[in-house]
């Protein structure tokens, strides 16, 4: 890995990377990476996300969908774990609440295959500092 | 087109059921199933304005719907594209209709900063940290700006610490700045120990960079190389990702030796405290790291001056480490825009207990209590009477229902008899009684007392058996006098914040709930029915069927009676376990 050596090296690295990120985002290719997001902090693996996770990797990798899975930290909505925001090219993130294999096979189907929105849609009801 | 229906408990009560299907229905009729999808969601956190419908992709945010208002929905918005002005949400200022939800005052009621990261990057992967601008801030100080100019910023700025005392940061910092000495300690406070707090567990497994970043740069501003985390080892998760995210940063020169290519040098360590409550305070806590025993010295001298090892140390805690990256990319002007005129910036609070939306929120400072409850957290549980908050965990008190609209920030939560604590929120309905919630608390404070000082280890102690004679029903109206004068003694003489703040909780249930207290010495009753002693079950002759449910769950057969007639409860042997209420079909017992 190499060394950050200057803020202004630091701010071409942001740069690259928030170039990279976008270009997930915005793609308007249909074919291009569906983004999943699976909340893993102590709450959420406590309530099952770790198996949730497990089963998004493999079910999309056999049925066959491209798709960037990752995990990140808590997103507040405890009572409603473990929360999953899948974000469709193109398209606004939506965050799943009570996510268990079945709902997770309903989100593929559904969803990510058909664009038809899921029950258990938690909506998002804060504004963050940074977009 | 999609119609999302709120199906929160707080709307489900109020028929959002039933609106629900009539879309769906008239959805079908009208033809419209593959253009029109009906949903139900989880709970928007809006009850009072409930049920809710939105409609997709145009943002139109619909309040109090009812059943009946499902087809000119369908037929007005959907079909002629025409918005149902009666059923939007009025601004409660200016009392317009605000049609797209994005306008909304309600979703400005959250704001995250020291959240910004959370549930958004992945948090072992330190690029995702870097593209949202992570270690621009540290960047920006080390080559733009002289630890005097951080510090300077950080104190405009109004930073107060958020890990409960509320101590302004920019001023610790310049405080220890001023310390001379070889070496200088900055250490981040991980050791949360509030019950039913865990905010700083969800920054440092969402976002640990934003604390190594912010303790980087108070390294810079104090003239520090060393940082140190201490942090509880009950928490594995926050510990694992903490040492992957310094490993990462190392990696990168971004922790070590000549970062960003100037001659500051930092790196990192982490301490594992064994969990105990008064290691909280930094004294004890420096204690701790030290490998001694886990016990608060006075103060002065203040770490500041001589700290870890006698070296003048900076303790910060994790939610005002999140908070330093953002103030200086975005300045001291536009974090004190925000909140309070004494209290800056946001407050991340951990909602728990008898409320809806458990979950973790950030709001400004001086929002109140009404809009967490019952616009954020959704209100309370199973439509029961709100009764109080309990804030500031064991050294707290509570806030009622006539602080409802009062604005939360330090001083008023101080002005009401509690304090901001780290920020956990346990909320009570009608069924908490408050002598056993003063109860719990001195519970927790005689566990945890470290028992250096007389007051609290054994002050605590009295508190806690006066309570508990209180709870069983053998107080004395004089009892709650001898509470009353002990606490105060407790807080005038105790050696730390833990002694000083742990009969907080009894004063202020006593001050705000005193009828509770005398109803508990003088009529012998509990009102919320949680004090065993004072209870007892009774099958009501009216409602009973002789089913003999009752009698057959008895675990110690206190009740008899014949098949089909009356059953009694012998309250010599009934041990109050509640196994027959829960058992009866038929409402036939009761407690009194």
């Amino acid at each position: 890995m190499t060394q950050v050596k200057s803020l202004a090296d630091l701010r071409r690295i942001k740069e690259n990377l928030q170039g990279k990120m976008s270009l997930r985002e915005k793609s308007n290719d249909p074919e291009s990476l569906v983004q999943i997001r699976v909340a893993m902090a102590t709450c959420g693996i406590a309530s099952g996300a770790k198996q949730v996770m497990e089963f998004f990797i493999e079910e999309l990798d056999k049925r066959n969908i491209q798709a960037v899975i990752t995990q990140t930290g808590c997103m507040g909505y405890c009572f409603a774990e473990p929360t999953v925001e899948i974000t469709l090219p193109g398209q606004a993130p939506v965050v799943y609440g009570y996510v268990n294999e079945k709902k997770a096979d309903d989100i593929i189907e559904k969803y990510i295959k058909n664009g038809e929105l899921v029950e258990g849609i938690i909506p998002v009801n804060y504004e963050t500092v940074q977009k | 087109m999609h119609v999302l229906v709120c199906g929160g408990t707080g709307c489900h009560a109020s028929e959002s059921d039933k609106l629900l299907s009539n879309l769906k229905t008239i959805v079908a009729d009208k033809g419209l199933e593959n253009d029109v999808q009906v949903i139900a969601t989880g709970c928007f956190g809006f009850c009072e304005k409930g049920p809710i419908v939105k409609i997709m992709p145009d943002n139109t945010f619909y309040t109090q719907v009812k059943p009946d208002d499902a087809r000119e929905i369908i037929e007005e918005h959907l079909i002629k594209g025409r918005k149902v002005n009666r059923l939007l949400y009025v601004n409660p200022e200016n009392k317009e209709h605000i049609s797209d939800s994005k306008h909304m005052g309600f979703y400005k009621k959250q704001l995250r900063i020291a959240l910004r990261n959370c549930g958004f990057i992945d948090p072992e992967n330190i690029d995702e940290y870097i593209a949202r601008e992570g270690y621009e801030a540290l960047g920006k100080c080390l080559t733009e700006m002289t630890p005097q100019q951080v510090i300077e910023l950080m104190k405009k700025s109004g930073l107060r610490g958020r890990g409960g005392g509320g101590f302004p940061t920019g001023l610790k910092w310049e405080i220890t700045s001023k310390s001379v000495s070889d070496v200088k300690y900055v250490v981040c406070n991980a050791d949360e120990g509030d019950p039913g707090a865990f905010m700083d567990r969800s920054i440092l497994e969402g976002d640990p960079h934003s604390v190594i970043e912010a303790m980087a740069i108070c390294g810079y501003c104090i003239g520090a190389s060393n940082g140190l985390v201490y942090i509880r080892a009950e928490y594995p998760l926050a510990i694992e990702r903490l040492k992957t995210a310094i490993k990462q940063a190392r990696e990168y020169g971004l922790l070590g030796n000549n970062i960003l290519g100037t001659d500051f040098n930092f790196d990192i360590e982490l301490r594992y405290g064994a969990g105990a409550f008064v290691c909280g305070e930094e004294t004890a806590l420096i204690h701790s790291m030290e490998g001694k025993r886990g016990e608060p010295t006075m103060k002065p001298p203040f770490p500041s001056v001589s700290g870890y090892f006698e070296k003048p140390t900076n303790v910060n805690n994790v939610e005002t480490f999140a908070n330093v990256p953002v103030i200086i990319n975005k300045g001291a002007d536009w974090f004190s825009s925000i909140g309070s005129e004494k209290s800056k910036g946001t407050k991340v609070f951990a909602l728990a207990g008898k409320i809806n939306n458990v979950g973790l929120i950030e709001v400004p400072m001086g929002t109140t209590l009404r809009e967490v409850i019952y616009e954020i957290g959704g209100g309370i549980k199973d439509g029961k009477e709100f009764k109080a908050v309990q804030t500031g965990g064991p050294s707290g008190g509570c806030l009622t229902k006539k602080h409802l609209d009062t604005p939360i920030d330090y001083d008023n939560l101080l002005a009401s008899g509690s304090m901001m604590g780290s920020g956990g929120m346990i909320v009570m309905d009608e069924d908490d009684c408050m002598v056993s919630v003063a109860k719990f608390y001195l519970e927790f404070t005689v566990e945890e007392s470290c028992g250096k000082c007389t007051p609290c280890r054994i002050g605590n102690k009295r508190l806690h058996e006066i309570l508990d004679k209180l709870t069983k029903g053998n107080g004395t109206l004089e009892d709650i006098d001898r509470l009353r004068n002990l606490s105060k003694v407790i807080k005038d003489t105790a050696l730390c914040g833990l002694g000083q703040t742990s009969p907080n909780p009894v004063l202020s249930t006593i001050d705000n709930f005193m009828e509770e207290y005398i109803e508990h010495v003088t009529d012998k009753k509990c009102r919320a029915g949680r004090c065993k002693a004072l209870m007892q079950y009774h099958i009501l002759s009216e409602n009973c069927v002789g089913c003999t449910a009752c009698a057959r769950n008895c675990p110690v057969n206190a009740i008899s009676g014949e098949r089909k007639g009356v059953h009694t409860i012998n309250q010599e042997v009934c041990i109050k376990c509640g196994a027959c209420i829960e058992k009866c079909k038929f409402n036939a017992v009761v407690i009194k």
